[in-house]
């Protein structure tokens, strides 16, 4: 822990950490001293002057350094000749800082003053109003009389749009430069900018398409004024009619906690939600969200949703009720003999799947997690993260070893806080830097401020953690490796971080991964975690990039991956459930002569083609839980009324059982949970009520002062759990065997790669994205599209998983040459592994 | 002054002092090739300390107690501020254009003294002509060998390089400066950090103005005494002063630090225009409070020391004189015009202040104001200073704070004409 000093501020004594700003200190006493232009994230500048206040330090004789006293005993203090603003001044020991004189208030007033001379007074129209910074410091500190004239101000463009998602309003910007530090310093996308000089300073966007940036949506929150808006919030709603629900994000395995504002239209009487907006978590997703989170939410109340239960009669399926639809289940189920398979998604709740595997179990069925790609679920809940590892406040003493991940596309938050932790820019007290080691066969957003960086080729990630293992053992086949390094330079300079550092955390992704694969690659990741002995404990273990957002709750649940096609697995089965899982949308076609009942929140491939469709709701329409990848369990809420034929999961499923005579339907979600909490060894603590849990968090976000850490949301939903591995309930985990994996061969490899601008089906109907989603296409190396005379922006086809699928071609540096790059979630047949493919040009140049 | 110092070329026999032949014929690089061979870096540092020498771009802070800070981290840079941007000064491009040799090798002296082997000269965008000229000069010091690798066969390399800037006024204050060479933004850094500890690219930095730099192959050629005998006890050396304005022969004038206003203006300059008489003086071109032009301002020392006692600064001696003819409202106006358009726009009071003050003197000068209006004038300027990020906030007050107490009458000579216009048009 820093060292603490003391320093007074208006008179009352504080103790805070050596190298706090003033701003801060203060803060921590509740004496809120104004600011605009700072924010507790961002490295400080000093440039909006709200903050001054007045400064002084004990005088020191000049001679022997002693400090000078008052005849009443009280140190000498030396005051500054002039205001110092308190978000530049770090304290020092014994300063005396006063924010009530009539000077700092004269200043307060003066600033105000001076930045409303050129802002419109059109609070009335305004999307901040309400919640807005300047209006409230205007109403604490302004004056209530202009004294500027209104035809001398300037008037300037009020519409600009700087991409597709976020606009700007260059008569309400106070030139704070939030926006652009937080782009240039947090999220190292700087695609905005200060352009011209004076009055005329003006934020502009230097990118094509505009503001392109996954992140920003979060520069509309931190704005204290209504300069920035999004597209989707933009003059949608006022601030204070809104209802506010926590809930978190179901798009990746970070697990974003969100804040869902919801309002009740005047016109009709249904409620919709208005805005996501980040809920601060600071293990988790500190005060920010990515795009996709923040705008990916329109699926919910899509036209394509189910609305009723329907059962297939003489070929089509019609509406019924849920007292049929389930009757027919419960016979054809008992009827079947076990010969029952289940396919659940990894989007479904901790609770759905909780009550899923129960049902198929006590019918004797099998069941599997879908897609189920990714495999290392039970490594993660043996040697995982340790509890409170905090990803961005990693220093010197760890290293970070990322490996098949593009992690800016799987799991944004997880970059962001991985980059934080690399480079420590914006305000960081502690400016020791993680060593970040990226091991990808491709460049991706990572190298650029990774320390190392290790190349492999596609298939050889078990190897490369080995051959890496086996420099970190120096030879000595002590630590798991049995491939030598050989000359390969990065290899050893990477294991000679890992070595000389105290912690180790691997985050292992899917990219090329095949079930098999990555099950093999978790397995030598832990190994070599298990051996350097950075298991069990803060800042060390394995962190896998899961496709989804519960797929480690599903691991949890016991719906593990079948590691083959839903359509291998449901082969022999009589009876097909399925909940949450479109196989037959993804190219696994399911048996014609098998009864196949789906809950489903859309009329998706799959469910078209079922004797029963039951609806269920989604996640903002109910209680349950998510599992983040490291392990943490958090607590989402009802956040929109569902109609009563709309029906959770865990009740869909709980339901059937009863009906069978196999179980009970439980009270709510908090009781699926108790009874998880019973069953489930990791979460035998775990209750909806520490779930809900909320402790002080720093820096302190919403409430009264939005002005500090612009428009957030206070955590009051929960901070969510993390399990404990099972090496820090104090087994003792061993590394296992490495199997072998059989690589494919071929002239040209497709690659499975995740992109986070997807096709999928939560993610594609929010129209507002739509422009930033890419047609369905692949990616080429510059050598093989001149061999396969393919040329950037073709039509070509190639054949997967046995359909011929056209896509277009991008032609790029950065793909290994033989390697073809096919993006998962884009509208095509699923990859599970490397596959050969063959490229045919059917359209030369047919995308401009 | 018998002898030029600094505007050489003025010198019988040294017109051509811009060849580098010439240059080198009359005692050219002599001083840096003793300090790169027989001195080390502290010795130069000793040396300049010495001497007294004050910089010469307007804040006349101590050279070699600057050069003494840098932080103990390498890389480092010296960076020449040839910015030249305060309305009324033109030292600098006379200096490059005509004595650039002289220039180059304080800047390099000052490079060995720094230990950076990498050195900029930051031009105005005005001297992009200048600039091509100094970097054809720079290649000839590379081809001599007194740039490049193993300068006279010892362990020290230096290159020069020029940077031009994109014409804003806020890029001659060195923080500002920095962030332009490095292709950000012109807008000034917070300080501290220091160019000397956190500079060019976050390394140890000196920054020195060209005419400073220019003064350093003296010192070292002729020493510390002799240059300590030059001026005045805390204003040492010669310093070219810039007289514009309303005086009858204009221009850069090289004198002893220390002359007095009425020397440099009635003696060397031949007085006022039209011979009428004067009403203010400018002393340090936009940024300076006017003076007027009272017997104790013109017996006043042209000193960093004894300026600041009558109420203004010496800065970077660019004197630009105000007849009696001239409104010293509308000189505050010319004057905020230029500020408000060269506000950078990084910090509210500045950005905000100007325009205002800006408008709110427009309006005074035609006649449209109100006295409430030159009293909030004087308030919004109260507003502004001492509350900026950067010093070019307080200059921008300067006039209006001296305009208005030291010549009030101008600027109720506007307000009657509003009120009687307004007057009149009651009564018609």
């Amino acid at each position: 822990m820093t060292e603490s000093i003391l320093v007074n501020i208006d008179d009352k004594e504080v103790a805070v950490p050596k190298g706090t700003l003033v701003v801060d200190a203060a803060k921590r006493v509740d004496n809120d001293i104004p600011v605009f232009c700072y924010h507790p994230k961002l490295d400080p500048v000093g440039m909006c002057r709200m903050c001054l206040v007045e400064v002084g330090t004990p005088l020191r004789d000049k001679e022997t350094g002693e400090m000078m006293f008052e005849e009443n005993g009280q140190p000498t203090i030396n005051w500054m000749p002039n205001l110092q603003t308190a978000c530049t001044m770090v304290v020092s020991d014994g300063m005396c800082i006063r924010t009530t004189t009539s000077q700092v208030t004269r200043a307060r007033k003066d600033v105000v003053e001076f930045l409303l001379t050129s802002h419109p007074l059109d609070c009335p129209v305004c999307d901040k109003g309400g919640e807005c910074p300047l209006q409230n410091l205007t109403m604490s500190h302004g004056s209530s009389e202009s004294r500027f004239l209104l035809e001398e101000k300037m008037n300037i463009e009020k519409h600009v749009p700087l991409g597709d998602l976020i606009f700007l309003d260059r008569e309400r910007c106070i030139q704070c430069a939030r926006c652009t530090r937080f782009q240039d310093e947090l999220v190292g996308d700087s695609v905005i900018g200060f352009d011209e000089r004076g009055r005329s300073l003006q934020i502009i966007t230097h990118s094509d398409p505009g503001f392109d940036s996954y992140f920003s949506g979060n520069t509309t929150d931190i704005c204290p004024v209504g300069a920035l808006t999004t597209t989707d919030f933009r003059f949608g709603a006022r601030p204070w009619e809104l209802a506010h629900t926590p809930s978190v994000c179901p798009h990746c395995p970070v697990g974003c906690n969100l804040h869902i504002n919801t309002r009740r239209s005047g016109q009709d009487g249904n409620w919709s939600i208005k805005r996501v907006m980040p809920r601060q978590n600071e293990q988790v997703n500190e005060i920010w969200i990515c795009d996709k989170g923040r705008f990916g939410h329109h699926f919910v109340n899509n036209s394509d949703r189910l609305t009723a239960p329907m059962v297939r009669r003489h070929g089509e399926l019609v509406e019924t009720s849920w007292d049929v639809a389930l009757g027919l289940v419960s016979e054809k189920l008992q009827s079947s003999n076990g010969s029952i398979a289940g396919i659940a998604g990894e989007r479904l709740s901790n609770e759905d799947l909780f009550a899923f595997r129960n049902l198929i179990q006590v019918n004797e069925g099998s069941v599997s997690q879908w897609p189920g790609l990714l495999g290392g679920g039970d490594l993660v809940q043996k040697v995982g993260v340790g509890v409170d590892t905090d990803l961005a406040k990693l220093g010197s003493d760890t290293a970070i070893l990322v490996i098949a991940s593009d992690l800016s596309e799987e799991a944004p938050l997880w970059w962001f806080k991985v980059r934080q932790a690399a480079t420590k820019l914006g305000a960081s007290l502690d400016k020791s830097r993680a060593a970040l080691i990226v091991a990808n066969a491709r460049e991706t957003k990572l190298d650029k401020i990774a320390k190392y960086c290790v190349r492999y080729n596609y298939g050889d990630e078990v190897r490369t953690i080995l051959a890496l293992s086996h420099a970190v053992s120096d030879g000595n086949t002590g630590i798991m490796g049995s491939i030598a390094a050989n000359d390969n330079d990065d290899v050893i300079a990477a294991a000679k971080a890992i070595s000389a550092a105290k912690n180790l955390i691997i985050i292992y992704g899917g990219e090329g991964q095949s079930y098999a694969a990555s099950n093999a690659l978790a397995q030598a990741c832990s190994n070599l975690l298990i051996a350097k002995g950075n298991v069990g404990k803060k800042d060390n273990g394995l962190i896998p990039v899961w496709t989804h957002c519960n797929t480690q709750g599903a691991w949890d649940m016991g719906v593990k991956p079948a590691g083959v096609s839903a359509t291998e697995f449901v082969a022999d089965a009589d009876v097909i459930l399925l909940a949450g899982a479109d196989p037959v949308g993804d190219g696994e076609p399911l048996p014609e002569n098998s009864f196949v009942v789906v809950s489903e929140l859309f009329k998706t491939k799959t469910a078209i083609s079922a004797d029963v469709v039951l609806p269920a709701q989604a996640f903002v329409e109910r209680e349950g839980s998510y599992t983040t990848g490291d392990r943490r369990v958090q607590r989402f809420y009802p956040a929109l009324p569902c109609s009563e034929n709309v029906l959770p999961d865990w009740e869909i499923f709980q339901r059937i059982a009863n009906e069978m005579g196999v179980g009970d339907v439980s009270a709510g979600p908090a009781a699926v949970m108790r009874q998880i909490s019973l069953q489930v060894p990791q979460y035998r603590d775990i209750s909806y009520e520490n779930l809900a849990a909320v402790e002080e968090q720093w820096p302190d976000i919403g409430g009264e002062d939005s002005y500090y850490g612009g428009t957030g949301f206070q955590n009051t939903g929960g901070l969510g759990v993390q399990t404990l591995s099972l090496i820090e309930s104090g087994f003792s985990v061993s590394p296992g065997d490495v199997d072998p994996i059989g690589l494919a061969t071929g002239e040209l490899l497709g690659v499975p790669v995740t992109v986070l601008y997807d096709r999928g089906s939560t993610f594609v109907k929010s129209e507002i994205m739509n422009s930033r989603i890419s047609d369905p296409y692949i990616e080429i190396n510059v050598g093989d599209a001149l061999t396969h005379n393919v040329t950037d922006g073709d039509m070509v086809s190639l054949i997967l998983n046995g359909k011929e699928r056209e896509l277009i071609a991008r032609v790029s540096n950065d793909v290994p040459q033989g390697a073809v790059l096919i993006p998962r979630s884009m509208d095509g047949p699923m990859l599970r592994g490397v596959v050969p493919v063959n490229i045919n040009t059917i359209d030369h140049g047919s995308k401009e | 002054m018998t002898e030029y110092l600094l505007l050489r070329h003025r010198n019988r026999g040294e017109e051509n002092i811009a060849d580098l032949d010439t240059y080198l014929s009359l005692g050219g690089f002599e001083a840096y090739e003793r300090v790169v061979t027989t001195m080390t870096p502290q010795e130069v540092i000793d040396i300049v300390k010495a001497s007294g020498l004050r910089g010469r771009g307007g804040a006349g802070f101590p050279t070699g107690v600057k050069w003494s800070f840098l932080s103990d981290r390498f890389p480092r840079y010296v960076v020449a501020n040839s910015d030249e941007s305060e309305p009324g000064t033109f030292k600098d491009r006379e200096i490059m254009e005509q004595n650039p040799f002289q220039f180059l090798e304080g800047l390099m002296i000052c490079a060995y003294a720094a230990q950076a082997e990498v050195a900029y000269n930051y031009c105005r965008g005005e001297f992009w002509e200048l600039t091509q000229v100094l970097e054809s000069k720079v290649r000839q010091l590379n081809d001599r060998g007194l740039l490049g690798r193993r300068i006279f066969d010892t362990d020290y390399s230096l290159q020069i390089n020029h940077h031009l800037g994109a014409g804003a006024y806020i890029c001659g204050e060195e923080s500002a400066l920095l962030e332009s060479i490095e292709g950000k933004l012109g807008q000034p850094r917070l300080k501290p950090p220091f160019p000397a500890d956190r500079g060019l690219y976050q390394l140890p930095t000196v920054v020195n103005n060209t005419e400073t730099l220019t003064n350093v192959p003296l010192i070292i050629s002729r020493g510390p005494e002799w240059y300590k005998s030059i001026g005045t006890e805390k204003s040492c050396g010669p310093k070219i002063m810039c007289l514009s304005g309303h005086a009858k022969h204009p221009g850069n004038y090289e004198t002893p630090l220390g002359i007095t206003f009425r020397e440099l203006i009635f003696d060397l300059a031949g007085g006022i225009r039209d011979d009428k008489a004067l009403k203010a003086i400018m002393p340090s071109g936009a940024s300076a409070p006017f003076l007027p032009a009272s017997d104790e301002v013109l017996d006043t020392p042209l000193t960093y020391e004894d300026i600041p006692k009558i109420g203004s600064q010496l800065g970077s001696a660019s004197i630009i004189l105000l007849d009696e003819t001239v409104d010293i409202s509308w000189a505050a106006l010319k004057t905020m015009k230029f500020f408000e358009h060269e506000s950078c726009g990084k910090c509210t009071p500045c950005r905000e202040g100007t325009y205002w003050m800006y408008h709110l003197l427009g309006r005074i000068n035609s006649d449209k104001a109100e006295q409430a209006d030159v009293d909030l004038l004087g308030e919004v300027a109260q507003q502004v200073v001492g509350k900026c990020l950067c010093p070019l906030g307080d200059f921008a007050t300067s006039a209006v704070f001296s305009g208005i107490e030291l010549f009030q009458q101008d600027f109720n000579l506007h307000i009657a004409t509003a009120v009687n216009g307004k007057d009149d048009s009651n009564t018609k």
